[in-house]
């Protein structure tokens, strides 16, 4: 047992490469280094690199190759579509209290409020209908930003609703998405169809880390955060991160082709590991999840991978220490930039009491877990929890 | 043996860490997340917390941060501010000593299957012919910080290991150089981590609680000046009272707080150089190290103050010679030929 390699359940902070994108990155690491903007053959076979990975995205994305501009990742599309919105036209910055830092922290920068959600983590229609509500005289609302899944407890938000909401009462707000973590679960192209700016990071998705895209639809308004040479339609500047974009590109493809598989697969896998836990561990809370009829509970809503739980009467920080040497890596999905475990805004905003969130615990699984690691996972966290409460 | 050591990004607690993976044991950093507010001088800033990861990874041992910022603000801010509201001197270094390092790391430790927690404080465990365990003084006296660690009880000192204590400042610094560690030049940490130098005192209070004017009395009652914050005030101080030049030097030999919300103005008293000198200080919270000593100790009162003889009578520590009046809250720690016996504070 302690000689098989640990179990990894934190795909939500990052996966592993998939083998399509390493050979395809590898391919290009050796073969092509020019610059895609030249004039010659090796900078127009670079060129062309990109452009075909483009296609691939726009098409895994439903969007249109001029839509789609590729970036340093995942914070910098959540900052393009949020600062470059609030600086290219006025009016009030909406967003949902569980956004990933990367879309709250600009948010806030700009002025912008959240819109509450509900104990299972979406957005309260209600509320954001209030905050829509066209104010007399003032600018109406720049943009509403919901993300598709979120990155802690793994809830789906109602993007149709949300969407529906917005057109209807403020027609001119711009309307973002952050994906990052929708991608290997949901069809981004449906879920994200009325959305004009969508967010994605490759290395949620068996790509590097390192490059992301935001996808701009329609030629909606931005003001770039990097200016520079012009690149990617003077929307973002800078010499293309050909590498990083072949491997997002080579990493989607295959995460969608196939997706529908890994989703029913790690779906049952996931409730294996969810129900075994709370059946196995007393005081163990589910969260975010709603009950059936028959008692059991109901994961509609939430992505595949996501298996979120708060444990009473101990901490994340010994519990991760002792799942680590157990061999199973797993996460608390809210810290500092020391490493320190925080407590989440986002178990916050569900309503968790805060003694609760002490007890949080992800495990994130992926297109790489194995019934193995939900195995370890089961007879470790038990274990863990038990010596826990004894010496506390 | 396993053993967590508390990686704070400074020198000694690289060495520590060092010294006790040169001796072959098991040994896994922690550093503690105790502060999230402003700080220059202390233990938790992002770059303290790079700086003992750093040393982990050229140590070869893995770091993990425990975030404690609760704990420390119950057991270490919390009082630090409701002490100053009430007209007292706290040590806040060894709340967080007493409550932190040596209680809720210590327990977490054992919980996580450590035999021993070491830090990297100047200070020994000594053990005695009876077996019972005392704080001994670092082997560089001007680095000793057993003063801070005299709340050590026998569970405590059972568990704990200082592998710098044998050490002199320079022999940490030579360590830390013979090992590359990237700490090895770093200053030591000073005063109070919580607290600015920038901001003082005077901000960190003013932020949390309202500062109180005080009238400045002689000791015949008569009003001889006012000062803005009798929080700031503390016995022994000269300067910062709005008196007029005089003709001898006139010291802060009383603080008189009266309960917030009492309505009565507080009062410093002044007085001369003498009015200072006591011949005994009363103590609270008494703890002994391995039971009750009376009779002939050292009595230190404060962290690298130098010690008096003095008796143990009770709870109170009657000085061979009068001392300056020790502040209340002040913590009063007593040794016996250079071992921490016990300590309280200051009535």
């Amino acid at each position: 047992m302690a000689d098989a390699p640990p179990a990894y359940l934190d795909h939500a902070a990052s996966t592993p490469l998939r083998p399509e994108a390493r050979d395809a990155m590898v391919d290009v690491l050796d073969r092509s280094f020019a610059n895609p903007s030249g004039a010659h053959a090796a900078a127009r076979a670079a060129r062309q690199l990109v452009d075909e990975s483009r296609e691939i995205v726009a098409e895994a994305v439903g969007a249109r190759p001029g839509e789609v501009v590729f970036t340093s990742g995942g914070t910098e599309a959540d900052n393009l579509a949020v600062t470059g919105v609030a600086a290219a036209r006025p009016g009030p910055v909406l967003c949902s209290a569980v956004e990933h830092p990367a879309v709250a922290e600009p948010a806030r920068h700009a002025g912008g409020g959240p819109v509450p959600v509900d104990r299972l983590g979406r957005v309260d229609l209600d509320a954001l209908e209030a905050m829509l509500e066209p104010a007399a005289g003032g600018p109406g609302v720049a943009l509403v930003s919901v993300m598709a899944a979120n990155n802690e407890v793994g809830t789906v938000q109602p993007l149709d609703a949300v969407a529906e909401a917005v057109r209807r009462l403020q027609p001119a707000a711009a309307l973002h998405t952050d994906a990052v973590q929708a991608v290997p679960w949901l069809d981004v192209a449906v879920v994200a169809a009325g959305f004009d700016l969508v967010s994605l990071s490759a290395h949620k998705f068996g790509g590097p880390k390192g490059v992301g895209a935001l996808v701009v639809r329609g030629g909606l308004p931005l003001t770039p955060l990097l200016r520079g040479g012009g690149q990617e339609r003077a929307r973002r500047s800078g010499t293309e991160n050909v590498v990083g974009i072949v491997g997002l590109a080579a990493a989607l493809s295959a995460t969608v082709a196939e997706r529908a598989d890994t989703v029913r697969r790690v779906a049952a896998q996931r409730d294996r590991l969810a129900d075994g836990l709370v059946a196995a561990v007393p005081g163990l809370v589910e969260t975010g999840v709603a009950r059936r009829a028959d008692g059991g509970a109901d994961r509609r809503h939430k992505v595949a991978g996501a298996c979120h739980v708060c444990i009473d009467g101990i901490e994340s920080e010994s519990l991760l220490f002792l799942l680590e040497e157990a061999g199973v890596h797993a996460s608390a999905a809210s810290a500092c930039a020391s490493g320190a475990v925080e407590p989440s805004p986002v178990l916050a905003a569900m309503g968790v009491p805060r003694s609760a969130a002490r007890g949080a615990l992800r495990l994130s699984l992926g297109a790489t877990t194995t019934d193995a690691d939900v195995d370890r996972a089961l007879a470790a966290v038990p274990a863990a929890v038990d010596r826990l409460r004894r010496f506390s | 043996m396993r053993v967590l050591v508390a990686l704070s990004g400074g020198v000694d607690s690289s060495v520590a860490a060092a010294r006790l993976v040169e001796q072959g044991h098991d040994v896994t950093g922690v550093t503690l997340r105790l502060w999230g507010g402003a700080s220059d001088t202390g233990c938790c800033s992002v770059a303290d917390v790079e700086d003992a990861r750093r040393v982990a990874q050229q140590l070869g041992i893995a770091h993990h941060v425990f975030n404690l910022s609760d704990e420390f603000e119950a057991h270490v801010v919390g009082p630090y501010v409701a002490d100053h509201q009430a007209g007292r001197t706290p040590n806040p270094c060894i709340e967080c000593n007493r409550h932190l390092k040596f209680d809720a790391l210590l327990r977490r430790a054992e919980a996580l299957g450590f035999d021993r927690v070491a830090t990297g404080h100047h200070a020994r465990v000594v053990v005695a012919a009876d077996g019972r365990r005392r704080v001994g003084r670092g082997a560089d006296r001007a680095k000793d910080q057993s003063y801070v660690l005299h709340v050590l009880d026998q569970d405590a000192l059972g568990r704990v290991l200082f592998p710098v204590g044998e050490l002199g400042k320079a022999g940490v610094r030579a360590d830390a150089a013979r090992l590359g560690l990237r700490t090895a030049a770093k200053p030591d940490s000073q005063d109070v981590c919580f607290i600015t130098s920038a901001g003082g005192r005077r901000a960190f209070l003013g932020e949390r609680i309202p500062l109180r004017p005080a009238e400045v009395r002689d000791a015949r009652g008569t009003v001889v000046g006012r000062t803005e914050a009798v929080e700031l005030v503390t016995i022994g101080q000269r300067k910062g009272l709005g008196l007029a030049g005089g003709t001898s030097p006139r010291y802060v030999v009383d603080v008189s707080v009266p309960d917030v919300g009492d309505g009565a103005t507080p009062v410093v008293t002044v007085g001369a150089r003498h009015d200072l000198l006591v011949d005994t200080v009363a103590l609270d919270g008494l703890a002994w190290s391995a039971g009750p000593v009376a009779g002939p100790v050292q009595a230190q009162c404060s962290a690298h103050g130098a010690p008096a003889t003095a008796r143990v009578e009770g709870a109170t520590v009657r000085w061979d010679r009068p001392q300056r009046r020790v502040a209340r809250g002040q913590s009063v720690v007593l040794y016996v030929d250079d071992l921490v016996v016990g300590g309280g504070f200051a009535a």
